[in-house]
């Protein structure tokens, strides 16, 4: 990572100072080659002069800086691993089975099932009442509003996409959590023969709380991507259906949303992602309890990286280890999940190159 | 398009072609109605308040809606009504908490919002004083995301550069999918990668041996985490230069690096910034790697490289949760300006956006 | 044109940064500390950390003594009992906070740091924790070990269970479930009130103490302020808390039957006489207290957290600032200005002491 300063001076020398008169000789460059592939003006046809050139050190230097993405991924993955290591060897439970975090113990017994349940069921909660009116949201914006109104709507929800977890936290904590609370209490009183409204309190800081906090917070993504393909939806083909009768509504189902959908699956991934590795709104509002439950109501839930935020500040080695170990957990459940999202994405970009 | 084959045989007729319109008055007497008898089905058992009227009476006034139009314009059409009143009711829903989030903010928010929240830090502030401020906390902020920001945006940009003017072939192909993949990585683990690499292996062979805090190390989180934004926005924009453009350039003889710094660069610099902003933006707000590799202080700590340093962020999460009564007031004011700060720049990035002759 | 406009706006944003960067304070000059006598001020910077148990005592205590001393600065970090000590150990601190005593295998390494003489638990901050409930029109509920430890492993389920009411006559107890609220994190409040329960009623907790929560049953909630909005927010919880958050969020507070069998309500003094029932199980100048939780002691409240400062004896580069600043603390003002922070002041017995012991730092 030496060469910064090298780099920052490249990419100056591009911005203001373009205009005085640093006066390069018109022929000391190369000729716009790049070896191999011949650039947009196809001037391959010049010959290159020599092999340390400004342009192929440029060239080097931005291809370094590309290879710097894969390189910081595969360093995540080996530095997460080098330092949970250490500890899931002094582990003496089963660390995917296991539901309880003891890892500060003489002898450290920890596990990540509670955890990892917990956090699966709170994002999936979250989508659940994210994605419909996500959708609607973006239906409305792409499809119903009239545009006065849908530019400054659509920036609103772009807006609420830019507000920091931490604020949502504590908003969720002090001010959400009464409403939630006489929810879950009156859940309870009249359907708490279902089991996920069962129980016998208290009620509040649970993960119906958690995953309101979640879905708010992931709305904007699933709402600004559906949108985006909503848009894109050929002219054609609404106005094919709609010349055959159909209302406005059998217009969308039959011509947006079945183009949309591969788009709305993906958005709907990054969602989830997102959700999955939230960690200050969820250490807020959850109260970090160790069990494997589906009760939504009753105080209780927790998330991977909401445990890394609680326990980090009274962690040992071992226990830094431990949470380590679960952060790549969740790094390799966030990078299976965003890959496949956006495997959905580039097949459907290909697709629609092609057809164009 | 089964439903429209079906269906489109009876709806075709010219009798249906003008069909009747529900009457506007039905419609609010429907709502009416509704509300009146959730009230009162509501009340009369007692099974709750008036946020369950609100909510069944929404319900009623749908089905009632769906029944009347079924009857006066047919099956579609009221379907159709029913869709469309759904969608509108998502637009509703999501208004809300933004609007709550909002007056929260601005009425717990304004009780410290004065000069000495400002200009002071929590050193020497004990749990019976009123005052004390974020000021280490904004100076901590603006460090770490300038740091931040001076490792990704040449990072950045060069990278988009690769990915747009040379990179060809499976490796661009490569790197583009993991820009992608990575802007989807949890702040958490940008922070225990910050960790695991800088705090606990590279930091001590600079201190004794023993793993330091810095906001340095703050920073470097932030930058994985800034790194994919900047190279994606960055990328786009410079898609949308015009070959022609390119073309001239080279015909004049200008080499291809010079071409992509004098002109294709500047022609694509607001977007570029836009989207710098944009990454900067969600940047200043991440809590999580903050509190794992900088450690938060109550003292102003210009330093960066030396010693524990607090973030805006990083101190609403922990006055949020102190015992002092006076924090949770401190907690709101600096939530207010951390929200102040990152809505500033977001909408500044996206009026510039909207002033860049490049965007679609 | 586009560029310069946006040079510009750096500009502003750069001027504005600088203009802000020169007057923030850091409260150096903050006042208050008027109780802090002259002679005992000793110019120097210390750099401790530890115990966050004992952050705000520190925060009051620091802040009097630099208004005090000019030159004096006094850096504490609250990152923990076990890193305050690791870095004592490491020599990255120059006295830790701790809320319990060197361990035996810490012991000799914390030696090895203090040239010519040796590492010294030293009481100075006692921490009462109170146990707060929620029950409309129940004032002064009584509870002893037993109860406790019966209500947070989960045998006692209601709140009208025979067992209760026989220590609570004529109290209005309803039929409710109790809701025992725990630390969901790691915390030296559990540890503490675990000991407590573990050792005044081995019978009926099994659980030992640890940190971390062990027993079945009982609701989580993070930090203190979790349990303590769990509490306040939730009819038929109880738990423990420190006293501060217990009074910031105006919770009931238990009474607590002692050793004399007498129930006893949480105040400074009645925690003060638990910690002068404790026995200094420590040599010389090491005041390491063994707290007996079954003291008899009459009025002793007997859930305290005493937290130690660890400090060397001998061979400190910094002796002299450390023997200055813990001298105000142990002082008989220095103690005193922790009245209403959540702390009890020392008793007596064992204030001077730990004044003696600070004095022979050298």
């Amino acid at each position: 990572m030496g060469d910064y300063p090298s780099r920052s001076v490249d990419t100056d020398a591009g911005g203001p100072g373009a205009t005085d008169g640093r006066d390069w000789a018109a022929g000391s460059g190369v000729s716009p080659s790049s070896p191999g592939h011949p650039p947009l003006g196809g001037g391959g046809a010049l010959p290159k002069k020599s092999r340390f050139s400004t342009e192929s050190g440029f060239r080097a230097l931005s291809t370094a800086a590309g290879a710097m993405v894969l390189v910081i991924i595969v360093a995540i993955a080996i530095f997460l691993v080098s330092k949970a290591m250490p500890a899931l060897q002094e582990n003496t439970e089963n660390f995917l089975t296991y539901k309880r975090w003891f890892p500060n113990d003489a002898n450290p017994n920890f596990g990540i099932a509670a955890l990892a349940f917990g956090t699966v069921l709170s994002s999936v909660l979250a989508l659940l009442m994210a994605v419909p009116v996500a959708l609607g949201i973006a239906l409305f914006l792409s499809h119903y509003a009239p545009k006065r109104l849908a530019t400054p709507l659509g920036f609103t929800i772009d807006l609420l996409a830019a507000v920091p977890s931490v604020v949502f936290g504590l908003w969720g904590r002090d001010v959400l959590l009464s409403p939630v609370r006489d929810f879950s209490e009156w859940l309870n009183k009249y359907f708490g023969w279902i089991p996920l409204f069962g129980g016998n309190g208290p009620f509040g800081r649970s993960v119906l709380l958690g995953s309101l906090v979640l879905a708010i917070m992931v709305l904007p993504i699933i709402t600004s991507l559906s949108r985006e393909v909503f848009q894109q939806t050929p002219g054609m083909n609404e106005e094919a259906a709609l010349a055959l009768g159909a209302t406005k509504w059998e217009m969308i189902r039959t011509a947006v949303l079945p183009y949309g959908r591969p788009g709305v699956i993906a958005a709907v991934m990054l969602g989830l992602g997102r959700a999955l590795g939230e960690t200050i709104a969820l250490a807020l509002t959850l109260s970090a309890t160790f069990d494997i439950s589906f009760n939504l109501i009753e105080s209780g839930g927790n998330t991977i990286a909401a445990n890394i935020a609680n326990t980090f500040a009274e962690a040992n080695d071992t226990g830094r280890g431990a949470l380590i170990a679960s952060g790549l957990v969740l790094f390799a459940i966030t990078l299976v999940v965003n890959m496949a999202a956006r495997v959905i994405i580039y097949r459907r970009r290909e697709f629609r190159d092609n057809a164009a | 398009m089964s439903v429209l084959e079906r269906e489109a045989s009876v709806g075709m007729t010219p009798e249906h072609i003008r069909s009747q319109r529900l009457p506007l008055v039905v419609n609010i007497g429907i709502g009416v109605l509704a509300l009146v008898l959730s009230a009162v089905l509501v009340l009369s058992t007692g099974i709750g308040n008036w946020v369950l009227v609100v909510v069944l009476g929404v319900v009623l006034y749908l089905v009632g809606l769906l029944a009347a139009a079924t009857r006066v314009e047919g099956r579609r059409s009221a379907r159709n009504r029913l869709w469309r009143s759904l969608v509108y009711a998502a637009c509703v829903l999501a208004v809300l908490p933004l609007a709550s989030v909002v007056w929260t903010l601005v009425s717990k928010g304004a009780a410290r919002f004065d000069g000495d929240f400002f200009l002071t830090s929590m050193n020497n502030i004990g749990a019976r004083d009123e005052n004390g401020g974020a000021y280490h906390a904004i100076v901590g902020t603006l460090e770490q995301v300038g740091i931040a920001a001076l490792l990704a945006i040449p990072l950045g940009v060069l990278g988009a550069i690769y990915l747009v003017e040379y990179g060809r072939g499976k490796f661009a192909l490569t790197v583009r999918f993991f820009v992608d993949v990575m802007t989807g990585i949890p702040s958490i683990v940008a922070g225990l990668f910050v960790l695991a690499f800088w705090v606990l292996i590279v930091s001590p062979w600079f201190n004794n041996g023993v793993p330091r805090f810095s906001g340095f190390a703050a920073a470097l989180a932030l930058t994985v985490l800034m790194l994919p934004t900047i190279v994606r926005s960055t990328e786009e924009m410079l898609r949308l230069v015009p070959g022609p453009l390119r073309e001239g350039a080279y015909a004049l003889g200008v080499p291809q690096w010079k071409t992509i710094l004098r002109v294709v660069l500047p022609t694509a610099l607001p977007g570029i910034i836009t989207g710098i902003m944009l990454a900067i933006a969600r940047a200043a707000g991440e809590t999580a790697p903050v509190l794992l590799v900088a450690g938060g202080a109550p003292f102003i700590n210009f330093d960066p490289f030396l010693g524990n340093q607090s973030s805006l962020a990083l101190f609403v999460y922990q006055q949020a949760g102190d015992a002092s009564k006076y924090a949770q007031p401190r907690a709101w004011t600096a939530a207010l300006t951390l929200v102040a700060l990152v809505l500033i720049l977001t909408i500044a990035a996206k009026l510039l956006a909207r002033r860049n002759r490049l965007s679609r | 044109m586009k560029l310069q406009r946006v040079g510009y706006a750096a500009g502003i944003a750069l001027t504005a940064t600088l203009a802000l960067t020169a007057c923030g304070s850091d409260n150096e000059a903050a006042g208050g500390g008027e109780n802090v006598s002259s002679e005992n001020c000793v110019a120097g910077t210390i750099q401790a950390q530890g115990s966050s148990a004992q952050k705000n005592a520190m925060d009051e205590w620091i802040k009097a003594y630099q208004g005090q001393c000019s030159g004096a600065q006094i850096n504490y970090n609250p990152t923990g009992s076990g890193a305050g000590i690791e870095a004592f150990i490491n020599g990255t601190a120059d006295f830790s906070g701790s809320d319990s005593a060197l361990k035996e295998d810490e012991q000799p390494q914390a030696d090895a740091k203090c040239a010519g003489g040796q590492a010294l638990n030293l009481p100075m901050v006692t921490g009462p924790i109170a146990v707060v409930y929620n029950l409309e029109g129940v004032d002064g509920l009584q509870l002893s070990a037993p109860l406790l430890a019966k209500i947070f492993s989960d045998k006692i389920k209601t709140w009208n269970d025979p067992a209760i009411a026989a220590e609570n006559q004529g109290a209005k107890l309803p039929s409710s479930a109790i809701q025992a609220v725990h630390r969901a994190d790691e915390s030296g409040t559990t540890d503490n009130f675990t000991k407590y329960l573990s050792k005044s009623d081995e019978a009926d907790w099994t659980y030992g103490n640890a940190k971390a929560w062990k027993a079945p049953g009982g609701v989580g909630a993070t930090k203190s302020d979790g349990v303590a909005s769990q509490v306040k927010s939730t009819p038929g919880t109880i738990s423990y808390v420190e006293l501060s958050y217990a009074e910031n969020s105006d919770l009931s507070m238990a009474k607590i039957k002692n050793g004399a069998g007498e129930y006893t309500e949480l105040t400074g003094e009645s925690a003060g006489k638990a910690v002068e029932g404790a026995k200094i199980v420590g040599t010389g100048d090491d005041l390491k207290l063994e707290l007996d939780y079954t003291t008899t002691e009459a009025g002793a409240y007997p859930i305290v957290l005493v937290t130690y400062e660890i400090v060397c004896s001998k061979g400190s580069p910094k002796a002299d600032a450390i023997k200055g600043f813990l001298t105000y603390t142990s002082s008989e003002a220095g103690q005193k200005e922790l009245g209403d922070l959540g702390y009890a002041p020392l008793p007596e017995s064992v204030r001077s002491k730990v004044e003696a012991s600070v004095a022979n730092i050298s």
